[in-house]
C-alpha cells in the first residue's frame, strides 16, 4: 500500500467504490476458517480443565483479545511516531485504525475478563492488576477518539492523535507495574494473567487457533478501517470541492449578481 | 554582542510570566484552593468520619483531590495560552517550544506544590493526620507533581484549543495519570507507617514517570504548538 501525503490530489487516480480486494477475501477466509477451529475445539472438542474445568474456554478468548488489542495499540504507537516524522496520511490513518481496533478488543477483553470474574468468584470485577491495566488503557484510548472525533483540519487533528498515541503507549508499562505493586500489597497472584494451565493435545491447539484467528480478525478489521478511513477522507475533500464549485457558480454572471447576494445577506445599504 | 536565549532562559522567562499573572489574578487561591478545601469536606460527609474510613484513606483523598484541582489550575493555565492567540504569539517570539513547556511545567509545579501545602493542613486538622516519615513524604509530593504537571502540560496545551476542552482534558488526563495516584498514595500510607514495606520503590517510579513525561512533553511541544 503506497503513502498518500494529505496535500496531494484526489483527481490522480480514481478513488476505490469500496473496502473489499482479493487480499482482504482471503484474509477474511482463512480467518474465518480459524475462527470456526477455534469455536469447535474451545467449546466443544477439548476437555475442560482439571483445575479450572469448563472456565479454561474463557481464556481461548481472552488471550486472542488482549494479544490483539495490545497490537493494535503498538501499530498506533508506530504510526504517531512515523507521522510526526513524515507527517503523511498513511501514518495518520494507520494509527486512527489501531486506536479503533484495540479500543474494540480491548473493551471484549475487560467483558470477558468480567464474565471469568462471575464464574470464578461470583463477582464480575476484582482489582486484578491485567484488568485493571486494561481499564485504564481503555479509558486512555477512548480520549484518543474522542479526540479523533472533533471535526478539525486533517492536518491538526493528526498531529493531535499522533501525540496522543505516542503519551498513551509510553503509560503503559507505567501503569502495569503501578497496578502490579498495587495489588501486590494486598493479595496474592490471581486470576487471568498469572494462571498458566498444563494445556496439552486439543486444549493447546483450541488455544493456538484462537490466537491465530485472534489476529488475523485484527489484520482482516485493519484493512478495512484503514481503506474505510481513506475513502472517508476522500469523500470530504469532493465535498469541499463540490461546495467550492457551487458558490464559484452562484458568483458566475449567469447566477444573481454579488451586490445581489451581500444584499440579501443584510450588507450596508447606502 | 548579548547572548543568545537558551531553553533554560525561556523557560524562567515563562514560568516567571505564568506565576506573575497568577499573583495578580489570583484564580489559584481564590477559586482553586476553595474548591480543594471543599472537596475535602464533601469526602467526609459521603465517610462517615466518625466510622475510621476517611482516616484510612486520607492519602486517596488528598492525592484524588490533588489531581482534581489539577485539572482546574491547567485549564485556566491555558485557558490563558489559547485566548487572543497568545499560543501563536508565543511561538512568534522565537522562544524554543521546549523552554516554553519546561517554563509551564514549573510554574505548575510551583502551583500545586503551595496547593499540597495547603491541603496537608486541611487533612491534619479535618482528618486528624500526624504527619510522620517527612523526607519520604516531601519525595513523594514533589515528584508527583513535577509527573502532574509534565503530563499534564502536553494534554493541556492540546486540548486548550479545542472547544470541548472543559471535558475533554480531564478525560485525555486523568487515566494518564492513574499510576501517579496509585504510586502517590501508596508512597504516602507507607510513609505514615500504614503499610509496612519501603515507600522508595514508589518514589521511583514517581520519578521515573516525571522524567519520562518531562522528556517526550519537550519533544513533542514544537509539533503540538505549530500543528495542533
Amino acid at each position: 500500500m503506497t503513502s498518500t501525503k494529505i496535500e496531494s490530489s484526489s483527481a490522480a487516480a480514481p478513488a476505490p467504490i469500496g473496502t473489499g480486494s482479493r487480499g482482504t477475501k482471503v484474509l477474511g477466509a482463512t480467518a474465518l476458517f480459524f475462527l470456526v477451529l477455534a469455536v469447535a475445539y474451545g467449546l466443544f472438542i477439548s476437555p475442560a480443565d482439571s483445575q479450572l474445568g469448563n472456565t479454561v474456554r474463557i481464556i481461548y478468548m481472552h488471550v486472542p483479545t488482549v494479544m490483539a488489542a495490545y497490537v493494535a495499540f503498538l501499530i498506533t504507537a508506530l504510526s504517531s511516531a512515523m507521522y510526526l516524522w513524515k507527517r503523511t496520511e498513511f501514518w495518520d490513518l494507520l494509527g486512527s485504525s489501531g486506536a479503533e481496533i484495540g479500543v474494540l478488543f480491548f473493551a471484549v477483553t475487560i467483558v470477558d475478563g468480567a464474565l471469568w470474574g462471575k464464574v470464578t468468584w461470583g463477582v464480575f470485577w476484582r482489582w486484578e492488576p491485567r484488568l485493571t491495566t486494561s481499564a485504564v488503557l481503555l479509558i486512555m484510548y477512548i480520549g484518543y477518539l474522542a479526540v479523533r472525533a472533533i471535526p478539525a483540519d486533517p492536518k491538526t487533528r493528526a498531529t493531535r492523535c499522533a501525540i496522543i498515541g505516542l503519551v498513551a503507549v509510553v503509560n503503559i508499562p507505567i501503569v502495569h507495574k503501578a497496578v502490579d505493586w498495587w495489588r501486590g500489597l494486598h493479595q496474592g497472584k490471581t486470576v487471568l494473567g498469572t494462571i498458566h494451565p498444563d494445556m496439552g493435545g486439543t486444549q493447546l491447539f483450541a488455544m493456538y487457533s484462537a490466537l491465530i484467528a485472534g489476529l488475523l480478525v485484527c489484520a482482516w478489521l485493519f484493512v478495512h478501517r484503514f481503506r474505510a478511513g481513506f475513502l472517508a477522507e476522500r469523500a470530504s475533500e469532493l465535498g469541499l470541492d463540490q461546495a467550492l464549485e457551487e458558490r464559484r457558480l452562484e458568483s458566475s454572471p449567469a447566477a444573481p449578481s454579488s451586490r445581489g447576494a451581500r444584499d440579501d445577506l443584510g450588507g450596508p445599504q447606502t | 554582542m548579548t547572548k543568545p536565549r537558551g531553553m533554560f532562559d525561556d523557560a524562567l522567562l515563562m514560568a516567571r510570566k505564568d506565576l506573575q499573572l497568577e499573583r495578580r489574578a489570583k484564580i489559584g487561591l481564590g477559586q482553586v484552593l476553595p474548591f480543594a478545601i471543599l472537596v475535602l469536606l464533601l469526602f467526609a460527609f459521603a465517610l462517615d468520619p466518625d466510622r475510621g474510613v476517611l482516616k484510612q484513606a486520607t492519602p486517596g483523598l488528598f492525592w484524588v483531590t490533588v489531581l482534581f484541582s489539577a485539572v482546574l489550575t491547567l485549564q485556566r493555565s491555558f485557558g490563558l495560552e489559547s485566548e487572543d492567540g497568545i499560543l501563536e504569539a508565543l511561538r512568534l517570539t522565537g522562544m524554543s517550544p521546549a523552554g516554553i513547556y519546561l517554563g509551564k511545567v514549573t510554574a505548575l509545579t510551583l502551583e500545586l506544590l503551595l496547593l499540597e501545602a495547603v491541603l496537608a493542613v486541611g487533612v491534619a486538622v479535618l482528618y486528624d493526620t500526624h504527619f510522620i516519615g517527612i523526607p519520604l513524604l516531601l519525595v513523594i509530593a514533589f515528584t508527583a507533581t513535577l509527573g502532574i504537571a509534565g503530563a499534564g502540560a502536553v494534554y493541556g496545551a492540546l486540548a486548550a484549543r479545542l472547544r470541548s476542552r472543559e471535558t475533554l482534558l480531564p478525560l485525555l488526563l486523568l487515566p494518564l495519570l492513574a499510576p501517579v495516584l496509585i504510586a502517590a498514595t501508596r508512597g504516602c500510607e507507607v510513609s505514615l507507617q500504614r503499610e509496612a514495606m519501603s515507600g522508595w520503590p514508589w518514589a521511583a517510579l514517581l520519578g521515573i514517570f516525571a522524567l519520562v513525561y518531562l522528556t517526550l512533553g519537550s519533544f513533542l511541544f514544537r509539533p503540538l504548538l505549530e500543528d495542533a
